[in-house]
């Protein structure tokens, strides 16, 4: 080998070689018709390799953003099941179909006119009492929510204790779609966030303090003046600016007290 | 409980401990449905009653006792249901499969056959501070606790459970016909007039007896007794308003408790104008 | 009331339906109306408790099908309890409102209840009321 080709590239040279590495086809079932698929690709993947183009019910690919709701059933298995396809991955003879859109029940109100009452969830959604307690939505939920128990807090009129319940809920709708009582317990939840965040938990004080301090003008002129530092000024003052350091006791007080 | 009966349990548990026995509320716990099913086939509402008897057995515990009649009902049934149906408790297992497996392990009581059984009418009465002397009131039974039979915590045709307890805290009961006759349950939501009806028919029965208040056992039944009453009297100015009192009301106030802990502000019939004249509440 | 009683009318599949749901024999019923006067509902109702029995046994579904009784019954199971013969009244009641709920055919629709009641009723009232009424 000459000198030239040891300090190549590898990823070049990797390239160039076109390695040939065997992948392993599963079949699948998608709404009922048969695909082979590579294995350990997601759901989402395995359907855009068979040719599917996800125009709806597809969104962050990364778990968040709840869109992909996918509804499956594995062979000798009688159990249906639930995921999001971005984060299922595909086993062999996979039966599913995709769930783009779940048409649950979303009470229409103006936020600003409820008050903190858990009657207002009641008021608005009184199908939360067809509630079995089957815990069909708890088994459904990717997020491995509690949402049975979060659902009896609601009844018991506990919106804390719903909305930390359900802190995790990224709105997918797989609850709902194998709801007894046709609950749409996300929607149902989400009030119950809403109200607990904007109406029930404590305001943060020293925030609006220091917003109040920002507003009536204390740091303008600090930061005219920064507005108006050369680039090369400005990285010398950033980096020697005087930071607390890491064991800094109660009474720490830096040099400059303009601004304390 | 929590919200609107707040003057049922808070006085209760209260109560309960002053004669030494502490109430752990079971964790997780969900609603158990309120009605039993009624239905042969019908095992999914099984699941909500069996599920809270489940959570008491996960907490090493063997009794479970209710407060509320209605929840009583549900509970009792649904548990002499798994306990006497093999095929029915199997099924409701293996639907169960996130939870323990359950076969009626855990008794389930209510309150006031906790005061008649585990405590006692005669200790109780030695714990009274406050004897509800001459107060007339009349127990109202209503269905839950005594029917069907396998479940009644007293004769079903002649109970006197809840005088007895009256008895015990120095109160007058009045006895009359109407005691355990049904207040119309959750027809208040499809059929309110019915519901007024009834109400008259049970009020002016007690009234008749010479009752001063009604004592209850049931949150549905204060609110279509107290509800009803309020009706009748904007129809006919004459009706004669009836203090209702949930029975830990009564007892908390004999015990000498704090009467803030009975929240007689939510109840109907103004409670505490009576308990006043009575010398019964500072 | 008059009702016409003929083979052509008696509805097997509603009188299977009843006993299987409720699990109890329509024969034991000797119609002595202990039932129907022990009904704090009877005075409302337009077709008493043991009449509903017995029209079940011929099989007259559309009457009763007409008729509100099994929907004001508050199931107190003072029927039961007073029966002379150990006939579970109120389980063949919920039976009867069983077959008309799960043909999805429901009795009220939680939207009917206004929004005033629905934050002032006990929530027993709502759970309750929702679990005979809707399927």
């Amino acid at each position: 080998m000459s000198v030239k080709e040891e300090n190549k590239n590898p990823a070049e040279t990797a390239v160039k070689e076109k390695k040939q590495v065997a992948v392993k086809l599963i079949p699948v079932y998608i709404m009922g018709k048969r695909y082979e698929v590579p294995e350990g690709l997601t759901i989402m993947k395995a359907m855009e390799y068979a040719g599917y183009k996800f125009i709806r019910g597809c969104g962050c690919r990364g778990g968040t953003c709840g869109a992909c709701g996918t509804v499956y059933r594995k062979p000798g298995d009688y159990k249906l099941q639930v995921a999001l396809a971005c984060q299922k991955t595909v086993e062999p003879d996979m039966y599913m179909a995709q769930i783009p859109f779940f048409p649950a029940n979303r009470a229409q109100y103006e936020f600003a006119d409820l008050t903190s009452a858990p009657e207002e969830v009641f008021k608005l959604y009184p199908e939360l009492f067809r509630c079995v307690a089957c815990n069909a939505c708890t088994k459904a939920c990717p997020q491995g929510i509690e949402v049975m128990d979060a659902i009896a807090a609601l009844k018991q009129g506990n919106i804390a204790e719903a909305a930390r319940l359900s802190f995790d809920c990224i709105q997918c709708g797989l609850c709902t779609s194998r709801c007894f009582g046709e609950l749409a317990q996300y929607h149902m939840l989400q009030l119950a966030r809403r109200i607990y965040g904007a109406k029930v938990l404590p305001r943060a004080e020293h925030l609006a303090e220091m917003v109040g301090t920002v507003n009536e003008g204390r740091y303008d002129q600090i930061l005219d003046e920064l507005k108006h530092v050369k680039e090369d000024e400005l990285k010398k003052l950033y980096q020697e600016r005087e930071a607390e350091p890491m064991a800094a006791g109660e009474d720490w007080k830096p040099k400059d007290t303009r601004y304390l | 409980m929590k919200t609107k009966a707040r003057n049922l349990e808070e006085p209760g548990i209260a109560s309960l401990e002053v004669l030494g026995f502490k109430l752990e509320e079971i964790p997780r716990w969900n609603c158990c449905g309120a009605v039993y099913s009624l239905a042969e086939d019908d095992l999914i509402h099984q699941v909500a009653p069996i599920r809270n008897l489940i959570r008491v057995k996960e907490q090493g515990k063997d009794k479970l006792a209710t407060l509320c009649a209605f929840c009583f009902n549900t509970l009792k049934r649904a548990n002499l249901l798994v306990r006497e149906n093999a095929e029915k408790r199997n099924t409701l297992n293996s639907f169960m499969d996130e939870e323990i497996d359950y076969g009626g392990e855990v008794k389930v009581v209510h309150f006031l056959e906790v005061l008649r059984d585990e405590i006692g009418w005669e200790v109780l009465a030695q714990k009274v501070k406050l004897p509800l002397r001459e107060l007339k009131v009349a127990p109202y039974y209503g269905c839950t606790l005594l029917r069907p039979r396998e479940i009644a915590i007293d004769s079903v045709e002649n109970p006197t459970i809840l005088r007895e307890f009256l008895e015990a805290l120095g109160a007058s009961p009045i006895d009359f016909p109407e005691s355990t006759r049904c207040c119309g349950s959750y027809q208040i939501i499809s059929n309110p007039d019915d519901i007024s009806e009834y109400a008259r028919d049970i009020l002016n029965s007690a009234l008749s007896h010479g009752a001063e208040a009604l004592v209850l056992t049931c949150p549905l039944c204060d609110y279509n007794l107290g509800q009803g009453q309020k009706k009748l009297i904007k129809k006919h100015n004459e009706f004669k308003e009836m203090p209702l009192f949930y029975f830990t009301q009564l007892l908390a106030l004999a015990l000498g408790l704090d009467s803030r802990i009975c929240h007689f502000e939510l109840n109907y019939g103004s409670p505490e104008l009576l308990l006043r004249e009575k010398n019964l509440l500072s | 009331m008059s009702v016409t009683i003929s083979p052509k009318r008696l509805r097997r599949e509603f009188v299977r339906k009843v006993k299987e749901l409720s699990g109890q024999n329509l024969q034991l019923c000797y119609q002595c109306g202990m039932c129907s006067g022990n009904c704090p509902a009877a005075s409302n109702m337009d077709l008493s408790p043991r009449q509903i029995i017995e029209l079940t046994r011929l099989g007259l579904e559309e009457e009763i099908a007409n008729s509100k009784t099994v929907w004001i019954c508050a199931s107190c199971f003072a029927c039961t309890v007073n029966c002379p013969r150990g006939f579970d009244l109120s389980k063949m009641m919920e039976a009867i409102r069983l077959l008309t709920l799960r043909k999805n055919i429901d009795y009220i629709r939680p939207e009917d209840i206004s929004p005033q009641e629905r934050c002032e009723l006990p929530q027993i009232a709502m759970v309750s009321g929702l679990r005979k009424f809707t399927g």
